[in-house]
């Protein structure tokens, strides 16, 4: 017999108050329904004696103390999965938005997931291709990892994203491959960018989407991630497929993370954001991965809006420490017309040396990504230097490297949205870079590289 | 046995009543499935718990089980090669019996009671003995020898000893007490976490923890049973860095604590170790390796115990008399675990909403290491080192954990972004970081490798010194300013840093150098300079002198096998003092 309760004693924000329960456990969902027959839905925080406190997922508008029942369901959030997902459109609390009929599902699953055994976990080290040179070459991409692009307001992070969601694939791999895309409190717009691209080129047939858009109730933003990855575990794991999640973006819920905490009082953290949010952010990153005894994988790209630009903010911070390497946008660049503007030097991908080398891509490949890094770190240095005493100051051999630096820019990274680079190319137009060099300064490559690969005088 | 009732549910904090008879950090079982808590608060019969499973699902009036004993550990054969959760429990274990996820109440033992060892008995009927000393022992794989050593407090009469195969649970020994009451001892023994292990005597470090890291050994060294704190932003390295040490260290035992970290990094740790061969022993690695993982999607209570539980598998260890090295990734993660429960405790915060107590725990922490005196009649050493890594939040070593922790540590290998951004690793800053253990240490090298390295250290880190001070220079009106001296020295610099103090902890030889390598390597550099000086003086020019071809040989002896250096040394130290006698004689005929 589940009770109802007309006992709400006080709406603060998102957080409710419900006087007088009994049997209610942590953590439990419960729906409030509004005296004109309206169901909302919100979680216990936390229970002290009678007293169970709520947050709620929808706006708080409409309620009323006197009027409003809660009824506590006896079970955590949970979100009814299916094959059928695949191509649909579904709101931030995963009701289906496209005017479709509602999913029959097969089975339904605890949104918050579990932790994953350590011991189970099996290493990512498939290549994954995107025909970006600046990700395949410098900051590769394998399966089962998470890699954020760090982006700042303004910056063409959608584009990219929507080209790794077009162009990724597994050499030789087969194409059991599907696409988890949650939008968190983005625009219209955004979203409908992410959508109309996934249309034209008939990615959404493969496609789940979860949009919790800028007008939707903050507070929902809490769940949208957890459903979209909640719907990415069952096709990876139990539907043996490749996923790739996207969320976007992470700031948002970050936000409403900060807005729940300070409803309650909590102690802030760095910024205002709760001491938890490590942990929070985390339990969220980890279920990307691969799983022992399971085809299926998830690779997650979290996208971020790094405020003011600024990497130590706690958000693109936190993310950093849990996520496996990151991409981060420059403005710079973007500036510069460089399409996309990833900023390699700070980027990063932590699992590339398990999925490049020989059988993998190239043997090649990390001799010269450690060759062009360092180059362009140098080419970097030295256009500093220029800058500020002029060309004259400039050895010979820096000189090589300033216009080595601008070169990379031009050709190896400004490629285009439109452009999709096998791994090959990549490394050829790496060599085609580096002989703007002395061989002698190829310190981290192999010889025998060197000769096979140094290109051929025509 | 005491029990209570939920009164109240906050995330990984549980309040219940009816407690008054439970101890202070009592292990609870909490709810229907068991969840294993620990009582971290009293308030008459009212006991905060912090709960070390995911609480969902609990309500009030859910019944709450004293098990009268703190959190402990179990010691024994067996915890070698094993992979633990922050409360000891096996992960392959659990993997086995629930699955690939971790679901709640498992309950497990932590080390295997179906496995039998070999017990060989070193001790005879009528023979006195003491706590810690040593009665049998047990190959617990090729790497480990296990040593059974009397518990603590269980001194007395050796009464009846046995031999032959056991589970770990039954009794190998019988020793009476001075009342005359028998006491059995079997392979295992339990203590208590936030106890440290009891010793006879602390003593000062004295040798070396080689790493086979370049920029450790030479310029930061650290002791056997000191303390180092590894902190930097994300994407520096830190956990390649930790990585490095738990495989190459010259230590018996690693202890490994993947704290509130990647669940990928222990994976790859997992599947590395048994790969890779212990430059000592030849075996694989991870027959000398212990895990604790509590990854960050694990529940933060754990996370906090998980470094409890990783220092007393470590002293146990110690005080068989090896040289255990721990490693902790990271005291930040443990830091903010102790934070959230703090808030949830609705405890003043200090700074950053850290816990007024944050600096004590740290410091009783890394004070748990050293070199001690083991307890037991053969007075054998042990040492544990600590070597804890730090997360500050956008790399400012002003945050509280990062402070604390230098208040405390002797060594401190700080890593650097820019240098990471330039793929110089290990990333750790030469001017920034420090050793206290120089000194000593550096003693030991002059007496062990080759008199003349501490000469050696001090020249390279003068040049790296005046190398900041040059580059300023440089900086503001260009290298031609300079005099050739000091643009050689800017040569040689460019040398140590980028050919010694980079190395690729990817390429098979290049990531491990032994202590004599290292030497001549520096010895190559530092005489390329101290020649190339000499031979300008005796009319020599500069510019062939940089562009040297011997120079790159310099540059690629890292990459030598560890049996050719003496030989490949000798050779290249030849070519160079041709080369340049070479420049002598072309310079003093051009100059005719």
């Amino acid at each position: 017999m589940i009770k109802e309760y007309k006992s709400i004693r006080e709406v603060v924000g998102p957080i409710m108050l419900v006087d007088g329960v009994d049997g209610v456990t942590y953590d439990e969902l419960c729906e409030i329904i509004l005296p004109g027959g309206e169901i909302r839905q919100g979680k216990v925080l936390e229970i002290n004696g009678s007293k169970a406190m709520v947050q709620l997922f929808e706006s708080s508008t409409g309620l009323n103390l006197s009027e409003s029942k809660v009824r506590f369901l006896g079970h955590g959030i949970q979100f009814g999965v299916s094959e059928d997902m695949l191509g649909r459109v579904f709101d931030g609390m995963g009701r289906p938005k496209d005017g479709g009929p509602e999913i029959i599902p097969e089975k339904y699953m605890d949104i918050n997931g579990l932790p994953m055994n350590p011991a189970a976990r099996d290493y990512p080290a498939e290549f994954i291709q995107t025909g970006v040179s600046a990700i395949d070459g410098l900051n590769t991409l394998v399966r089962g990892q998470k890699l954020p692009i760090f982006s700042g307001s303004g910056l063409p992070h959608a584009n990219l994203a929507a080209q790794i969601a077009r162009q990724a694939k597994v050499l030789g791999g087969e194409s059991n491959f599907a696409v988890v895309f949650a939008a968190i409190g983005i625009t219209f717009e955004e979203a409908e960018f992410f959508i109309s691209d996934f249309r034209r080129t008939g990615a959404i047939d493969r496609t789940v989407l979860f949009t919790n858009l800028a007008n939707d109730p903050a507070v929902e933003r809490i769940s949208t991630p957890k459903i979209a990855l909640t719907a990415a575990e069952y096709l990876a794991f139990e539907k043996d497929m490749h996923v790739l999640v996207i969320l976007t973006d992470i700031t948002n819920y970050a936000e409403a993370l900060r807005e729940i905490s300070a409803a309650r009082k909590e102690v802030p953290g760095r910024r205002g954001y709760p001491g938890y949010m490590y942990t929070d952010l985390a339990t969220m990153y980890e279920r990307a991965g691969r799983k022992k005894g399971s085809k299926g994988s998830i690779t997650m790209i979290p996208i971020l809006t790094m405020p003011e630009d600024d990497k130590t903010h706690p958000i693109p911070d936190l993310t950093g420490y849990i996520t496996e390497g990151q991409i981060i946008l420059s403005r710079e660049l973007h500036r510069k017309g460089i399409v996309p503007p990833v900023d390699v030097l700070p980027s990063l991908s932590r699992l590339k040396d398990k999925g490049i080398g020989e059988g993998k891509t190239r043997e090649d490949h990390a001799g010269t990504m450690n060759q062009l890094f360092a180059a362009y770190s140098k080419g970097k240095e030295a256009k500093e230097l220029m800058a500020i005493l002029g060309e004259a100051a400039l050895s010979e051999v820096d000189l090589m490297y300033a216009k080595f630096a601008d070169e990379f820019e031009k050709q190896y990274v400004s490629q285009g949205y439109e452009t999709d680079r096998s791994i090959e190319e990549t490394l050829n137009i790496g060599w085609k870079l580096l002989a703007l060099l002395p061989k002698s300064e190829l310190k981290r490559i192999k010889d025998e590289h060197i000769e096979k690969y140094w290109p051929k005088e025509d | 046995m005491e029990k209570g009732r939920i009164v109240k549910i906050a995330g990984p904090l549980v309040v219940a009543d009816g407690m008054q008879q439970a101890n202070m950090y009592d292990v609870v079982r909490v709810g229907a499935q068991g969840l294993v808590g620990e009582i971290i608060e009293m308030r008459n019969g009212r006991a905060s718990i912090q709960v070390y499973e995911e609480t969902a699902g609990l309500g009030p009036g859910a019944e709450v089980v004293s098990t009268g004993a703190p959190l402990s550990v179990e010691l024994g054969p067996g915890l070698i090669e094993n992979m633990y959760d922050g409360i000891q429990r096996p992960l392959n274990a659990m993997l086995e019996m629930v699955g690939t996820n971790i679901t709640r109440g498992v309950k497990v033992d932590s080390l295997p009671r179906d496995k039998e060892w070999e017990f060989v008995p070193c001790v005879k009927p009528g023979d006195e003995v003491c706590s810690g000393d040593v009665i049998g022992t047990v190959q617990e794989t090729v790497s480990v020898v296990h040593r059974i050593m009397v518990p603590y407090g269980k001194d007395g009469k050796v009464k009846e000893i046995k031999s032959g195969s056991f589970r770990v649970d039954e009794t190998v020994c019988v020793v009476e007490g001075p009342d005359g009451t028998d006491m059995e001892l079997s392979l295992m023994q339990k203590w208590p976490v936030r106890k440290g292990r009891p010793y006879k005597e602390k003593l000062t470090p004295s040798t070396p923890l080689v790493t086979g890291q370049r920029v450790i050994d030479t310029l930061f060294p650290i002791a056997k049973g000191g303390v180092a704190a590894v902190p930097g932003p994300f994407g520096s390295g830190k956990t390649v860095v930790q990585h490095q040490l738990a495989k190459w260290a010259d230590a018996d035992i690693v202890v490994y604590i993947g704290c509130g970290e990647r669940g990928n990094e222990m994976t790859d740790v997992l599947m590395e170790f048994p790969e890779l061969k212990d430059p000592k022993t030849g075996e694989p690695l991870m027959k000398r390796t212990v895990l604790i993982a509590n990854t960050s999607d694990m529940p933060v209570a754990a996370r906090e115990a998980s470094i409890y539980t990783g220092i007393t598998i470590a002293e146990y260890f110690r005080d068989m008399g090896y040289s255990v090295a721990l490693m902790a990734d990271s005291t930040s993660r443990w830091a903010e675990a102790l934070r959230e429960m703090s808030g949830r405790l609705e405890e003043m915060p200090g700074e950053e909403g850290y816990p007024a107590y944050l600096a004590s725990r740290l410091a009783q922490f890394y004070e748990r290491a050293g070199r001690v005196k083991a307890l037991g009649s053969d007075d054998r050493e042990g040492a544990l080192s600590a070597i804890g890594a730090v997360s500050p939040p956008g790399g400012d070593l002003s945050e509280p954990v990062s402070q604390a922790t230098m208040r405390i540590v002797k060594v401190f290998w700080s890593l650097d972004s820019s240098l990471a951004y330039a793929r110089h690793f290990p990333a750790i800053n030469w001017l920034s970081s420090y050793s206290l253990y120089v000194d000593t240490l550096m003693k030991w090298y002059g007496e062990n490798v080759d008199s003349e390295f501490p000469a050696l250290r001090t020249e390279a880190m003068k040049m790296l010194q005046e190398e900041a001070e040059l580059q300023e220079i440089v900086q503001l009106v260009g290298q031609d300013a300079l005099s050739y001296e000091d643009r050689l020295k800017l040569e040689a610099c460019k040398s140590i840093r980028e050919d010694y103090l980079h190395q690729n902890a990817f390429h098979e030889i290049d990531t491990y150098s032994s202590l004599k390598k290292q030497f001549l390597m520096l010895k190559l550099i530092l005489s390329y300079f101290n020649l190339g000086v000499d031979a300008l003086a005796k009319g020599a020019h500069y510019a062939p002198m940089v562009n040297l071809p011997v120079r790159e040989e310099i540059g690629r002896y890292k990459y030598t096998p560890e049996a050719d250096i003496e030989k490949e040394y000798s050779r290249i130290s030849a070519d160079l003092a041709a080369a340049m006698n070479k420049l002598i004689e072309q310079g003093v005929s051009e100059d005719d």
